[in-house]
This record gives C-alpha cells, sequence and structure tokens, in this order.
C-alpha cells in the first residue's frame, strides 16, 4: 500500500487545519517518518503531489530542518545536548561515556542497527542536564548508573521508565511549606 | 529563600495538580474567559493589557497590548494568532514547564488574545523534540473543547476560535517570529524582511500576532485580577509582573523560579537556587539566554528587569540565567555558544552565515593554543562586520557571547594566545612593524 492509502484517514485530518495546503508539509513528513524510521525518496514524492509541491520543494523544507532522517537511524537515536548549558555540567562525560558502552561515535550506529548517536543544540532541558533525547522522549540528570539502566532497559524492553514526565523542576514544594504570598 | 507571589506557576506548585481541565476549572481556570467574552468590547481587552504594562516574554519584550494594536482595524478577512511554542534558546525551559504542567492556563490565554484580536484561529508552534508537551497540548484542546471553551460558538457567545498544535522540527531560527511564519506555510524556517510586519502582512499574508507562551499565560490573570494589580507588580512602570526564570549551570538547585521583576540575581542564585554547586565564587553568569552578553560578579545586583539589564550591558531575553563558576574558560564557553549560532544560522544572510563560521574557526584556533594576537582584532571585526547587518535578531545575538568575553576576559584570550607562541607554534611578529 501506499503512503497516502496507508494513512489517509490522518492525511484528512491533518489537512482539514490548514486553509493553504503546503502548510500540512511537516507535518505529513513526520508521518512519513514514522512510518520508515526516515523519509524516504517516495514518501517525498507523494507528499509533493498529495501538496501539489514539485518534489524539489519538499527536498528544499526538508533539508533545512535537523529532525529529519533522510536515510535509516537505528532503532533508538540517542541525541546528546553539547550546548553549553549542558556542558558545563558533563555533557561531555555523557558522550565519552556513550562512546565506551556502546562503541558509537556521533553520526554512528552500533552494528546491530540498535543504537545511533547525534550530538545536538539545546533541547530545553538547561536546568537538569546532562541529558538526552532518545526517539520522543527525554532523560535528563543523566549519570552513568542511570546511563546503563536506559540502555540496558531500551535493549529489553523498547523503553525506559526513566523517561522525563510532564516536566517540572525544581518540583513542586511539598504542603507543610506552602507559599503564602 | 525570600517568599514572592507565584502565578503562573501557583497552580503546578500545589500538591496533586495534574493540569487537567477539572484540576484547572477548580483554581478558577476560564472564569476570565466567561468574564470576557461578549461582556467586555475586544478593544477594551487590548486597553486592559497595555494599561498592564505586560511585555513579551519571549526575548524581545515588546509591549504586547502595543503588539495587537497594530492589527489593522477595518480589515474583514481572517486574522491569526500564533503561539511562539519553540523555546530554543540556550538556557531557557521554562515553556516547556508551563505547557506541560497547566496547558490550560496557556489556552486560556490564547482564547482571550484571539478574542482581542479578532482571530478564529490559533495555531501553537511547538519546537518539534517536545513531543510530550505537544501531546499534552492536544489533550488539553480535546478537553477544552469538548467543554464549550475552545472550537465553534464558545461558551455560547457566537465566538468560533480553533486551537491547533503544530510542531517545528528542529531549527532554532523559528523562534524568530517571521521565520515561524515561513516554517508554518511549510517552507525553510528564513526570516522575513521587515516591514510589513507580520501584524499586518503576517501567516499567509494575513494580519497575524505571535505571542510566546508565558506572555500569554499571564492574560487569564490579567484580566482576573485587572490590569493595576499586575501592573504595581515588579518593577513598574517598563517591567511588570513575574517572570520565570530558568537558572542552569553550577548552582546546587538549578530550575524553574518565578519572581517579581526586578529581584537583583543574586537572590536568584544565592536564595532561590541554593548558591554555588561547590561554594565557588562565581565567575560570570547570561542573565536572558545565550543571545545576551555575559556579565560579571560586579552585576550580581542588578535588578533583573529590562531596563537594568539593558543598562548594565546585557539583555533580560528569555529569562535564561546561567551560571559558572570560578575555573570556567571563558574562551571555551564562548565558542560552546558561538558553535551553536554557527550550527543554527539560517543560511539567509552572508555576514551571519559565514561569519559565523569564521568566528568559531578563529575561536577554535585560539583554545588548541595556535592563535595569534591579531586574531582579537579579527574577532571584533568580524563581530562588527555581523550585527546589524542582518535581516534578523540572530546576527546582533551570535556576537554577544564574543564581545563580553572579550571586554571583560581578554586576558584569558592574551593568555591561550601567548602560550601558542611560548609553545613555537606559531612565530609571533608586532604588527605593522614590518620593514
Amino acid at each position: 500500500m501506499t503512503f497516502s492509502e496507508t494513512y489517509k484517514d490522518e492525511i484528512v485530518d491533518i489537512l482539514s487545519r490548514y486553509p493553504v495546503k503546503r502548510s500540512a508539509l511537516i507535518p505529513l513528513l513526520y508521518v512519513a517518518q514514522r512510518d520508515q524510521g526516515y523519509v524516504t525518496e517516495s514518501a517525498m514524492k507523494e507528499i509533493a503531489q498529495l501538496l501539489r509541491l514539485t518534489p524539489p520543494q519538499v527536498y528544499e523544507t526538508i533539508t533545512f530542518y535537523t529532525m529529519f532522517n533522510l536515510k535509516p537511524v537505528g532503532k533508538f537515536h540517542l541525541q546528546v545536548c553539547k550546548s553549553l548549558m549542558c556542558a558545563l555540567v558533563g555533557s561531555d562525560t555523557l558522550i565519552e561515556w556513550i562512546n565506551a558502552k556502546l562503541g558509537i561515535a556521533p553520526g554512528e550506529t552500533t552494528a546491530d542497527g540498535l543504537f545511533s548517536l547525534s550530538v545536538v543544540e539545546c533541547l530545553a532541558a538547561c536546568g537538569t542536564g546532562p541529558m538526552m533525547q532518545v526517539n520522543d522522549d527525554y532523560y535528563e540528570q543523566l549519570t552513568e548508573d542511570k546511563l546503563d539502566r536506559i540502555v540496558s532497559d531500551l535493549r529489553s524492553t523498547g523503553t525506559s521508565p526513566l523517561k522525563s514526565g510532564p516536566f517540572m523542576w525544581p518540583e513542586p514544594l511539598r504542603s507543610t511549606d506552602k507559599v503564602t504570598g | 529563600m525570600p517568599r514572592h507571589e507565584l502565578i503562573l506557576l501557583k497552580n503546578m506548585s500545589e500538591p496533586g495538580y495534574t493540569g487537567s481541565l477539572v484540576d484547572y476549572e477548580k483554581t478558577g481556570g476560564y472564569q476570565a474567559l466567561r468574564k470576557t467574552l461578549g461582556k467586555i468590547a475586544p478593544a477594551d481587552v487590548t486597553a486592559m493589557v497595555r494599561k498592564s504594562g505586560l511585555r513579551g516574554r519571549g526575548g524581545a519584550g515588546f509591549p504586547t497590548g502595543v503588539k495587537w494594536g497594530f492589527l489593522p482595524k477595518d480589515y474583514q478577512g481572517p486574522r491569526y494568532l500564533c503561539c511562539n511554542a519553540d523555546e530554543s534558546e540556550p538556557g531557557t525551559f521554562k515553556d516547556r514547564q508551563l505547557m506541560e504542567r497547566d496547558p490550560h492556563q496557556v489556552l486560556e490565554g490564547i482564547v482571550l488574545s484571539c478574542y482581542a484580536i479578532g482571530a478564529e484561529t490559533a495555531y501553537i508552534y511547538i519546537r518539534g523534540e517536545m513531543v510530550l508537551g505537544s501531546k499534552i497540548l492536544e489533550q488539553a484542546i480535546g478537553e477544552a473543547r469538548a467543554a464549550g471553551y475552545i472550537g465553534k460558538n464558545i461558551l455560547g457567545t457566537g465566538l468560533h476560535v480553533d486551537v491547533w498544535v503544530h510542531r517545528g522540527a528542529g531549527a532554532y531560527i523559528c523562534g524568530e517570529e517571521t521565520a515561524l511564519l515561513e516554517s508554518l506555510e511549510g517552507k525553510r524556517g528564513l526570516p522575513r524582511i521587515k516591514p510589513p510586519f507580520p501584524a499586518t502582512h503576517g501567516l499567509y499574508n494575513k494580519p497575524t500576532v505571535v505571542n510566546n507562551v508565558e506572555t500569554l499565560a499571564n492574560l487569564p490573570h490579567i484580566i482576573s485580577r485587572g490590569p493595576e494589580w499586575f501592573a504595581a507588580i515588579g518593577s513598574p512602570p517598563k517591567s511588570t509582573g513575574t517572570r520565570v526564570f530558568c537558572v542552569s549551570g553550577h548552582v546546587k538547585r538549578p530550575g524553574n523560579y518565578e519572581v517579581p521583576m526586578g529581584v537583583a540575581v543574586r537572590e536568584l542564585v544565592y536564595e532561590h537556587a541554593g548558591g554555588m554547586r561547590s561554594d565557588k565564587p562565581i565567575k560570570a553568569f547570561i542573565p536572558g539566554g545565550a543571545s545576551a552578553p555575559f556579565l560579571t560578579p560586579a552585576h550580581l545586583d542588578v535588578k533583573l528587569d529590562f531596563e537594568s539589564v539593558a543598562a548594565a550591558g546585557s539583555m533580560l531575553g528569555s529569562g535564561g540565567v546561567t551560571v559558572m563558576e570560578e575555573g570556567t574558560s571563558m574562551v571555551w564557553a564562548a565558542l560552546r555558544l558561538m558553535e551553536f549560532f554557527y550550527h543554527e544560522s539560517c543560511g539567509k544572510c552572508s555576514p551571519c552565515r559565514e561569519g559565523s563560521a569564521w568566528l568559531v574557526q578563529t575561536l577554535r584556533r585560539i583554545l588548541a593554543k595556535r592563535g595569534r594576537m591579531e586574531d582579537l582584532e579579527t574577532l571584533l571585526d568580524l563581530c562588527k562586520n555581523i550585527a546589524g547587518r542582518t535581516i534578523c535578531a540572530f546576527g546582533d545575538a551570535e556576537v554577544a557571547p564574543i564581545q563580553s568575553t572579550l571586554k571583560y576576559w581578554r586576558q584569558e584570550y592574551v593568555d591561550l594566545i601567548n602560550e601558542a607562541a611560548t609553545a613555537n607554534l606559531i612565530k609571533l611578529e608586532p604588527v605593522g612593524t614590518k620593514p
């Protein structure tokens, strides 16, 4: 089945949100990436057709944004923030740990195709660094021990309970020291 | 620790608060909307916001009510509100918390803003990496739609507002409002030349307002408690209300702290964030995200409001306060930020695209102890030729780390270059004395 047949309902829903079709481009590219792990050339062509764009118009857009993969990546894409705020609290060490444990440098994938490592810029988690994003999830305040658990959880179950929930830091005060104004 | 009344973080600071519609309504949520729709004229809502003194919380600090007032009064076609949730300024992580912990506070602000400016469609442009945040918002929109706060005929008043979440895809520049609009139109996120401004030619060339998440979250409180109440908080008359400051770096308790504008950096760092993690003295701090010039311990008593921080030679920006302890290499810190700007330069303007690469290369050379004394002049010359010569503020931002570290810690650069000379890596010759 083609991309547009498989995701017919979702495509209709996405298109209904915008008065101009081209606005649906990034949302549709996300659907394509979810499907294959990266955006294939045939998906780009189909999306171009759906939106009445030329394939180069799709290509010029997709290449601007870092979150789209144009090539297959590992099942778990480790993206470590290296911007100043994370670097101040040890992101370079985190990259070294990953390198030592998984044997991959930034831009590389493990031989079993499970893990890819990328080094990225600020992910808006500066108070809880060092941190990384793995696929859709954030993992923050990382230590070597936490990293080991995350890697082992990902291998065995495909996810890890150590991932971040709705963000708040510092965590709410206890009811005993309530702010009175 | 000094206790200040929380406004934006109040609900989520209550134990057990989940951010659901039920929880939000229990705290008085959506009462501002009920009080406003059909009862206060849209122009009067704008007037209230103007009177409150609310200024944009995304970085530029433009007065919100004034921005709304720029929309053409007699224009009959569609208008749009874009909620800027592309939080990407290094050092900033407040919008993420506001959206993930109390999404309805943001949504109520969005509907109020739409009412004031006459928009029937709002897009929340959220940075692509925040997948959880986008799901939480989608769910909250679903709840609000079912309860009649969003959608057709809101609360029976005949007002329609649709709200959609639109994920970006990893580009810092899309936080710049015109780049955001380009991106939302499905194109490369390249900033537009202004004028025309989004107020007249925005999304799809229609009148558009772009407001930051935290800015919008303030609206329900301004309406409920009155603009006079809001205008008295902080450092009136020009910096009113609270700010959610994001403290990061070498402090004991990094995190988001909501305090009235005008609180001194010293209080924020030593009282709220618990002081320095290893009790070393502060060497440097950035008061408002990566785009704000570095400041020194001599500036610890500077009040965190728009005017005071500007007078000290930096900017309040996005509220990201990053603190560095004694021992941090400032050349290294400048390089880390410069690498960020180099990576994120959209490439539209040559001074920024090429200049950022040269700045990174020069800094790397100095840090690798292969620098030359004239590199310092090269750095400053490059900065001078980037700032003010690009179509968006990115160019001004990217020179901030270099200009400010050269201003306050020039000796560190000189020492690294002298080390290079001692190591005989490069033979130094005094400039201008050659026969």
